[in-house]
């Protein structure tokens, strides 16, 4: 159980790593952003059930906390992404192929 | 078809769906059942209902049926499937050393309703492999992609990011 | 309580997210690039802080987590729009 827990850490420990990796290599800002909220909120999930396995009488407050981060993490990277755009940050170049319809 | 945003009357049910959700929430934030702490929650539930259900309009546009809680399970399920699928794709990419990205801004189109269809289905294009939702435009979603296959047109584009998550969210929200 | 193996190899990569955040909100160049860092950095710190209530095997430090990430989520949204309202 408790080895378990470790694991669920560990892998958290990771995504939340190579997310960052991401923050930095990535070319523009829009890139950036998909790498850092993907990669934060999987970890994220994986480190609270990973406590979840330590702690199993906390499942309540951390089921909360696992669906506040869910729900407001995309939002959030959406509304920047938004703000970047209206501001005027363009994708880095050859990137700007748009498709409409 | 119409596709203007709908938010429909606000109802008796409406209410007891704000009820629902405060009751819940309060549960679980106090981690158990005692009988005194269920009164609490109820009284300061039904005083947050009385005060301020009607601006809960986000929570309007629910379907009401029984096999409501068994589609939105369904959906949080395929949700999790996809997010997990979403950050290896990611970290391939990430670890990669030539960084195979195409990006693209492509525009989705959706046949949801509410506004909480729209959100959620915003959230949910978010999270999942390669798609980044930058902006909601009536029923028209502005999406950055990371990899957009070359030659892809509007339509391809609309099933390949958002049907699957429409099809889910549509069985329980307008 | 004492820490496992895989709980420090765990608290190592999360260092590794935090150092690398905090270079991308340091070197920016875009006032957006700093605020994606300062909220991937924000997020990290709430899973952080969650961590912190089983290491000091007290939930106290849950409530506080979630009070965070409360606010950090309301300043990224008030940044964000504050960035938008400026070249309308």
């Amino acid at each position: 159980m408790n080895l378990l827990g470790d694991i669920f850490l560990l892998v958290g420990g990771a995504f939340m790593a190579l997310g960052s990796l991401g923050l930095m290599r990535m070319p523009d800002l829009y890139n950036r952003l998909q790498a850092g909220t993907k990669a934060a909120t999987l970890g994220t999930i994986a480190v609270l059930l990973g406590i979840g396995f330590h702690h199993p009488d906390w499942w309540t407050k951390l089921l909360v906390i696992a669906g506040f981060v869910l729900f407001t993490n995309p939002v959030g990277s959406s509304t920047i992404a938004r703000a970047a755009l209206k501001s005027g940050i363009e994708p880095v170049r050859g990137s700007n192929r748009k498709v409409e319809s | 078809m119409n596709n203007t945003l709908v938010t429909p009357a606000i109802s008796l049910r409406h209410y007891a769906l704000v009820f629902g959700v405060c009751l819940l929430l309060w549960v679980l934030l106090v981690g158990n059942l005692a009988g005194q702490e269920l009164l609490a929650g109820m009284v300061v539930s039904a005083l947050v209902t009385l005060l301020f259900g009607s601006r809960f309009g986000i929570l309007t546009g629910l379907r009401f049926s029984p096999l409501v809680p068994l589609y939105i399970l369904g959906y949080l399920g395929y949700f999790m499937v996809a997010l997990v699928r979403a950050n290896l794709d990611l970290a391939l990419r990430v670890i990669a050393p030539s960084l195979p990205i195409r990006p693209a801004l492509v525009e989705v189109k959706t046949t949801l309703k509410s506004p909480l269809g729209r959100l959620l289905l915003a959230n949910s294009i978010t999270l999942t492999p390669g798609t980044l939702s930058v902006d909601v435009r009536d029923d028209t979603l502005l999406v950055h992609w990371v990899y957009c296959p070359p030659g892809t047109d509007a339509q391809q584009a609309t099933d390949k990011i958002a049907a699957s998550f429409e099809r889910h969210i549509g069985r329980f929200l307008l | 309580m004492t820490l496992t193996v895989l709980q420090w190899a765990a608290i190592g990569l999360v260092a590794v997210a935090i150092l690398l955040s905090t270079l991308r909100l340091l070197l920016g160049p875009t006032t957006p690039d700093r605020v994606v860092a300062a909220d991937t950095l924000s997020v990290i710190t709430t899973a952080g802080l969650v961590a912190l209530a089983s290491i000091f095997d007290n939930p106290i430090y849950l409530d506080i987590a979630l009070v965070y990430g409360t606010l950090a989520f309301v300043g990224t949204v008030a940044v964000a729009r504050a960035i938008e309202g400026n070249r309308e």
